[in-house]
């Protein structure tokens, strides 16, 4: 316990008997600065990795206006809202936070205790939104068709709208079974199987006039995805290989397999930061009310866990940059 | 413990707030504006930003870039502290952090033009 209760005075540079702090800098704070910016580099690898790969294959990248285009409870086509929602409610945890240092220097410990509870808050909500975001990417829109090399072609109406797999195909009944471990090899085993066969989607196709394929080609005079005529898009679904609906590591509907591997790691890897400094939000919020930091008459860990939060704030900026803007 | 009594002023001196929480709100309200005008320009993408080309991308995207710095810059400086640090322990954090990301960015965006251009060409379009 006595390590818990620290002096006044207390930092620790040990060493340092003039007790002349390097940039009048607490040891803590410097060290969560030095963390903070080795953790920066750590994500634009990511970030800058995700930028190569677009690059390389920039004539080709899904659009995250047509990817990301849902809000809860509410059908319909809306890019960009839910993650500016989820935007904003990161920023205003990062003000509680700061509202929570700022009462800390005035060793208010209501105040800091009220304002770091809103901020958790604010964390569980922007973690819940994340999760959300993931089970839409996850479950998928419209479906879509892979081809023998991976590319993805999708299904759109006269109008240029991309339309679902279910609004134009109907499933007949089928003894094909999911291969599991426990019907088929014991050591290996397949993914749950599409609702539609490619031979349903192709039937479906041909019985609807109007509809045309989509392919993954971006045209850089509109920045639109290229719409074949009706006879290349028969000719091109007539070689397709399976049904894809929604995300996984393997194959993805909106495009680029890499598109999805690099969202689900570069917002998980956020996610899972942002899920880590609730916790240690959660932790110093205790040791508020108990009143740890009202004995030692100094707020300072209150500061240093908002640093950590600010910067997971400051990672989303660039995330919702890099992912939904450019 | 290091504490001002009276907060640092804004944007280079234009704003000079009264105390501390009007500064927080102060920063607060121009974090918001500038991702409403993101939000705004993403969802409308004027054909004219959108479509044309400046410096190797659309001026839209120079605009996105620039308007996530100043963000970027407003969470460091006003909501981190960053303006309440020893000028060079800040410069030892933030010019590091800067130089090492440029410098693998430029390395790592040619690289994948690179790709681009030897690898794209023989991808097969028609079947």
């Amino acid at each position: 316990m006595e390590a818990t209760v620290a002096t006044k005075d207390h930092h620790s540079w040990a060493d340092d008997k003039t007790q002349k702090k390097p940039f009048e800098a607490s040891y803590g704070k410097m060290m969560m600065w030095f963390f903070i910016m080795s953790d920066a580099l750590t994500f634009s690898g990511f970030i800058i990795a995700y930028g190569a790969i677009r690059f390389k294959f920039i004539e080709t990248w899904p659009i995250a206006d047509e990817v990301f285009t849902h809000i809860p409870f509410v059908h319909g086509s809306y890019p960009m809202y839910y993650v500016a929602f989820m935007t904003f409610v990161l920023i205003f945890s990062s003000v509680t936070m700061v509202l929570a240092v700022d009462a800390g220097h005035q060793l208010k410990k209501n105040k800091v205790a009220w304002y770091m509870f809103a901020t958790i808050i604010g964390g569980a909500i922007f973690v819940g939104s994340q999760a959300w975001e993931w089970k839409t990417f996850i479950q998928g829109s419209y479906g879509a068709v892979q081809m023998h090399d991976g590319k993805i072609i999708q299904f759109v109406d006269g109008t240029g709208h991309q339309v679902t797999l279910e609004s134009f195909t109907t499933s007949h009944e089928t003894v094909r079974e999911q291969h599991i471990s426990k019907n088929g090899l014991w050591f290996t085993s397949e993914v749950s199987l599409p609702v539609f066969t490619m031979a349903e989607v192709v039937e479906g196709f041909k019985k609807n006039p109007n509809l045309s394929v989509r392919t993954e080609k971006i045209d850089f005079e509109t920045k639109s995805k290229e719409i074949l005529s009706r006879e290349q898009s028969l000719n091109l679904l007539a070689e397709g290989k399976a049904v894809i609906k929604g995300a996984n590591l393997e194959a993805n509907e909106y495009g680029k397999t890499l598109f999805a591997d690099f969202f689900f790691f570069i917002t998980g890897f956020h996610g899972f930061h942002v899920f880590s400094g609730i916790i240690f939000n959660i932790i110093i919020f205790f040791n508020v009310i108990v009143g740890t930091y009202e004995k030692r008459k100094n707020y300072e860990m209150v500061e240093k866990v908002g640093l950590y939060w600010h910067f997971v704030d400051l990672v989303w900026v660039f995330v919702f940059t890099f992912f939904y803007l450019v | 413990m290091a504490h001002e009594s009276h907060p640092s002023s804004l944007l280079f001196g234009l704003v000079k707030p009264r105390n501390n929480v009007s500064k927080i709100w102060w920063v607060f309200g121009f974090l918001s504006i500038i991702t409403i005008v993101e939000v705004f320009l993403g969802i409308s993408k004027p054909a004219s930003l959108h479509l044309s080309s400046f410096l190797g991308t659309s001026p839209l995207n120079w605009i996105f870039l620039i308007l996530t710095l100043v963000k970027a810059y407003g969470i460091t400086w006003a909501f981190m502290h960053m303006d309440g640090e020893k000028k060079w322990f800040r410069r030892a954090i933030v010019w590091t952090t800067i130089f090492l990301i440029c410098y693998l960015t430029l390395i790592l965006l040619i690289e994948g033009s690179y790709f681009h251009d030897v690898m794209a060409p023989y991808v097969k379009w028609d079947y």
